[in-house]
C-alpha cells in the first residue's frame, strides 16, 4: 500500500520537531580516569615479568652478539650486584614512595578539608594550591624544589643537612598532597546533605558533623584513591634518579659503569628492574581496582 | 532575655509574619501559627506549598527573610542564637529516615546524647533501650540501618531524636517514602508520642491521619496559610475555595 506513511527511524530517517533529549557526548563530558594507570597495570596478565625474562633472554638472538663479553656475563654480572640493587636500590625507592606518601597524606587531608572550609578566603586558597600542584608536572616540580631548598637549615645555631633525597620526598610528596586533597574533598561531598541536616538537627556542630558523622563514612571510599596514587607515586620514583638521588636506576648505571659499560648489560639491568617493580606495585595496583569495583556498588 | 520570660501558658511555638524565599522563588509570604505546649498540628498542602520549607524553619535548618520564629521564648534567627540551646528543645524526623550508615540503631540514638551532652554512656545507653523498646524495635539494638526496613529505620530515627529530651517534634513528611503497610507502624508510634503529651508538628499527606490525631490543621497553598482549624469543622466546612479543590482531590 502506497498510503501508508514510513515509520521515522525503520522507512525513513529519524527526524521529530518534538523537543528531545539529546544523548550525552561522551567525549566531551567525560571526567578524566584518576584509575588510568593503575587499571592500564592491574589489567596486565599476571605472568608479565616472565615474558619480560623472556625478552631479556631472547635479546642477544635479536641484536646479534658481537665482540668478547658474552651474554651470559651480563646475567653473571647482575646476579652479582642484584642483592646491592634490590636492598640498597629499590629499598631506597620503597623508603622515598613511604615518606612522600606520608607527607602528602597528612598535608593533602589538611588542604582537602580546607578546600570544603565555610572560609571563603580558605577555600580559594586550598583550591588553589590543589590545582597548582595537581596540574603541574612532577619533574618540574622536584627541580623546583631541588634548586630552590638549600643543601641545609641552621635551626638555633644547630646545623640540619638536607640530603637531595629528602627533597626528592618533599618534591614527590606536593603532587600527592594536591591528589589526596581532591580525594578527601570528592568522599566528603559524596556523602548526602542530608547527613549534615540529619546532625545539625541533633545540635551537633559543624566539626562534630565532620569528624564524627560524615569522615567515618566515606574513609572507605578513599581507600582506592589512596592506593591508586601509592602505585603511581612508587612508579614515579625512578625520576629522583634524575637528581642523583641513589634509588634503584641511579645504583644500576653505577653498577654497569662498573661493568664496563658493556651494551649487553643494559636489557638484562633495566629488565630487572622493570620485573622488580612490576612484582611490587602489581598487587596494590590488582587491591586498588578490586577495592574500587566492590565500593563503588551503592548500597 | 525573652527565654526566661516563657510560660508554658504562652505558645511554644510561635511563627509571626515569616518570610523567606530562595532568591527569586517566595516560598513563604507571611505564614504565622502558634503551637501551644502538648498540642498536636498538622500542616497539609499541595507540593511545593512551602511546608516542608516552614517546619525547616523552626529549627533553623533554613533562615528566613522576615518575621520571627520563637520556641520557648529562643528567638531562632537570631544570629546570637545559642543553636544547641535550640536543637536540644526541638527534634526533627525527615522523610528519608537520615540515619547514620555506619552506626548500629542503639548507636544511633547515642550519638548526640554523648558526643553533644556529654552525658555518661551507661544513662544514654539505658535510655537508648527504652526509646527502642517504645518504637517497639527491641531486640534490633546492632541492627545497622542497612539491615533494616524503611519503618523500622524511621522508628529508630524518631527515637533517635527523642534521645535529646527535646519539648517539641517536627515530622516532615515522615512516612512519604514508606510502603502502605509500613506506614501504620511509624503512626501508632507518632500517636502514642502524642497521647504522653509531646507537642508534635506535622506536615503529612495522611489525611485520615491527620483527621484522627491532630488539634488544629493547617492548609497551605503557595506560601500562605489559607485555611486552619480543627480537624471536625476543618474537614467538613471548609470555606476556601482552594481548601475544598484540595480536600476533593484527595479525601
Amino acid at each position: 500500500m502506497s498510503a501508508r506513511r514510513p515509520i521515522p527511524g525503520l522507512g525513513a530517517a529519524p527526524s521529530t520537531d518534538l523537543p528531545v533529549l539529546l544523548p550525552f557526548d561522551r567525549g566531551k563530558g567525560r571526567t578524566p580516569d584518576i584509575y588510568l594507570a593503575t587499571r592500564w597495570l592491574a589489567s596486565l596478565p599476571p605472568w608479565t615479568p616472565l615474558l619480560i625474562l623472556a625478552v631479556m633472554l631472547a635479546w642477544p638472538l635479536v641484536a646479534h652478539a658481537q665482540g668478547r663479553y658474552a651474554y651470559s656475563d651480563a646475567f653473571d654480572a647482575l646476579f652479582r650486584w642484584m642483592p646491592f640493587l634490590v636492598f640498597e636500590g629499590f629499598f631506597f625507592n620503597i623508603l622515598i614512595s613511604f615518606l612522600a606518601m606520608a607527607i602528602g597524606t597528612v598535608a593533602g587531608a589538611a588542604l582537602g578539608l580546607a578546600q570544603i572550609s565555610l572560609n571563603p578566603m580558605l577555600r580559594r586558597a586550598a583550591w588553589f594550591i590543589t590545582q597548582l600542584f595537581r596540574n603541574s608536572p612532577w619533574l618540574v616540580l622536584l627541580f623546583i624544589v631541588l634548586l630552590a631548598f638549600p643543601f641545609e637549615i641552621v635551626i638555633g645555631g644547630v646545623i640540619i643537612p638536607i640530603p637531595d633525597w629528602m627533597k626528592a620526598v618533599f618534591g614527590l610528596s606536593l603532587p600527592i598532597m594536591a591528589n589526596i586533597s581532591e580525594v578527601v574533598r570528592g568522599a566528603v561531598q559524596s556523602v548526602p546533605t542530608a547527613q549534615w541536616e540529619a546532625s545539625e538537627s541533633l545540635a551537633f556542630t559543624r566539626r562534630q558533623t565532620m569528624w564524627q558523622i560524615i569522615l567515618p563514612q566515606c574513609f572507605k571510599r578513599m581507600i582506592p584513591p589512596w592506593m591508586n596514587w601509592y602505585a603511581i607515586l612508587t612508579m614515579a620514583t625512578p625520576l629522583c634518579s634524575l637528581l642523583g638521588v641513589e634509588e634503584l636506576i641511579t645504583l644500576s648505571r653505577q653498577a654497569m659503569e662498573g661493568e664496563d659499560n658493556h651494551p649487553e648489560l643494559l636489557v638484562p639491568f633495566f629488565g630487572f628492574a622493570l620485573v622488580i617493580f612490576f612484582m611490587y606495585c602489581y598487587p596494590i595496583a590488582r587491591a586498588t581496582i578490586w577495592l574500587e569495583r566492590k565500593y563503588s556498588v551503592k548500597l | 532575655m525573652p527565654d526566661t520570660a516563657w510560660t508554658p501558658d504562652q505558645p511554644i511555638v510561635s511563627l509571626k509574619d515569616v518570610h523567606k524565599s530562595f532568591g527569586e522563588l517566595e516560598v513563604l509570604r507571611g505564614v504565622s501559627i502558634d503551637v501551644m505546649k502538648g498540642e498536636v498540628i498538622c500542616i497539609i498542602g499541595p507540593s511545593g506549598s512551602g511546608k516542608s520549607t516552614l517546619i525547616r524553619c523552626i529549627n533553623g535548618l533554613n533562615d528566613i527573610q522576615s518575621g520571627s520564629i520563637t520556641v520557648e521564648g529562643l528567638e531562632v534567627h537570631d544570629p546570637k542564637l545559642d543553636k544547641l540551646a535550640l536543637r536540644r528543645k526541638v527534634g526533627m524526623v525527615f522523610q528519608q529516615y537520615n540515619l547514620f550508615p555506619h552506626k548500629t540503631a542503639l548507636e544511633n540514638i547515642m550519638m548526640a546524647p554523648l558526643k553533644v551532652l556529654k552525658e555518661p554512656k551507661e544513662e544514654v545507653a539505658a535510655r537508648a533501650r527504652r526509646l527502642l523498646a517504645k518504637v517497639r524495635l527491641d531486640g534490633k539494638e546492632d541492627s545497622y540501618p542497612g539491615e533494616l526496613s524503611g519503618g523500622q529505620q524511621q522508628r529508630v530515627a524518631i527515637a533517635r531524636s527523642l534521645a535529646m529530651n527535646p519539648d517539641v517534634m517536627l515530622f516532615d513528611e515522615v512516612t512519604a517514602a514508606l510502603d502502605p503497610e509500613t506506614v501504620k507502624e511509624v503512626l501508632v508510634t507518632i500517636k502514642e508520642l502524642a497521647g504522653d503529651g509531646m507537642t508534635c508538628i506535622l506536615v503529612t499527606h495522611e489525611m485520615g491521619f491527620a483527621r484522627e490525631i491532630a488539634d488544629h490543621i493547617y492548609f497551605t497553598d503557595r506560601g500562605v496559610i489559607v485555611e486552619h482549624g480543627p480537624p471536625a469543622t476543618f474537614f467538613k466546612e471548609a470555606k476556601d475555595p482552594r481548601t475544598k479543590e484540595f480536600l476533593s482531590q484527595i479525601l
